[in-house]
């Protein structure tokens, strides 16, 4: 049964990238759709980060000091690795120390 | 064409070193859900996607029907509807019909950020070496947090859970700092997704839902104040 719905996610999920890439193949040029779609990702990313990290720790305290470290370190233009660790520690440190109070 | 797989695999080397530990958050939850490593694996390697698979982990674990499984992944995953839409204007016009239908499949976010941001062409060896190491990643993540499961201290897994949110910070923060629209877009991304997690009026949406909204709103926002003309669209 879990494989049931296992499979079904995947398909969904493969149909829904597959077809807007194999149906449109044309290049769009209305600037308002290509305007859209060079927005979306960010739009996109953000909305599903704020407000949800503030509550995915232990603390709205402690996910505050991941999502500092996290700006901070993507200012300063570091790899995906380097920022999503660096949350990571934030995090782990935050707690630890408002244990320690 | 070799050389266009290698520079792939290259720029894949941090989105799978960054899944790795992204999906070992999701494999700890596949377990607590009630799955088996394997079963855990098998997700995240037919899936590849983190806000679906963890959606579908609950519909599973609160034993949920097919329909509600199938409603919740069209409407959290229909944000790669638009990125395929806007991955396929920039691939190369040489990609055959069944390369386009390879390619869809680990069409993530992190993978359509990098790709969207490639000054060359996208040809379809470089999308193949570029998706590689991502999809290795995620799978044996998720099937390493399976199996390190409950094992891990709470403290750990508090902190693993920000690493995926760590990793959109990192794509969206220095074009925000760049680009003064991307800032503004993703401003109103973030003011649009507080108001609906925070005001009563629309304490009926669920959170696929809000993404949708919130995504076509700052997006289409965006387009009508800040146009991009079309020799920036790939920048």
């Amino acid at each position: 049964m879990i494989y049931l719905y296992i499979i079904i996610m995947a398909l969904v999920t493969y149909l829904i990238r597959a077809i807007p890439l194999t149906v449109f193949r044309r290049k769009i040029t209305n600037p308002f759709v290509c305007s859209f779609l060079y927005y979306v990702p960010y739009a996109c990313l953000t909305a599903m980060t704020v407000p949800a990290v503030f509550y995915a720790t232990k603390s709205f305290a402690s996910a505050f000091a991941g999502v500092a470290a996290a700006v901070a370190l993507a200012c300063c233009r570091r790899s995906l690795v380097t920022v999503a660790a660096g949350a990571c520690i934030a995090v782990f440190a935050a707690e630890q120390l408002f244990m320690a109070i | 064409m070799k050389n266009n797989f290698t520079e792939g695999l290259k720029d894949g080397v941090p989105i799978a070193l960054g899944y790795l530990s992204v999906s070992f958050s999701i494999g700890i939850m596949a377990v607590s859900s009630g799955l088996d490593i394997f079963q855990g694996a098998f997700m995240s390697l037919t899936n590849v996607t983190s806000a679906g698979q963890f959606a579908g982990l609950a519909v599973i674990a609160t034993g949920g029907t097919i329909l509600e499984l199938i409603l919740t992944q069209l409407i959290i995953n229909l944000r790669y509807a638009l990125m395929s839409l806007s991955l396929s204007q920039k691939l190369s016009e040489k990609i055959t019909l069944w390369q386009r239908l390879v390619i869809a499949f680990a069409n993530t976010d992190e993978i359509f950020a990098v790709a969207m941001n490639r000054s060359k062409s996208l040809t379809f060896s470089y999308m193949l070496g570029l998706q590689s190491l991502p999809v290795i990643g995620w799978t044996s993540g998720t099937a390493l947090g399976a199996a390190a499961g409950q094992a891990l201290p709470d403290a750990i897994s508090s902190a693993l859970n920000v690493a995926l949110y760590g990793m959109f910070i990192a794509i969206v923060v220095p074009a925000a700092v760049k680009l003064r629209p991307v800032l503004i877009v993703a401003a109103l991304a973030a003011l649009f997704s507080c108001m609906i997690y925070y005001l009563p009026l629309f304490s009926g949406i669920s959170t696929g839902t809000s993404i949708i909204i919130c995504t076509i709103l700052a997006s289409a926002a965006g387009a009508v104040i800040f146009p991009v003309s079309q020799d920036k669209n790939g920048d």
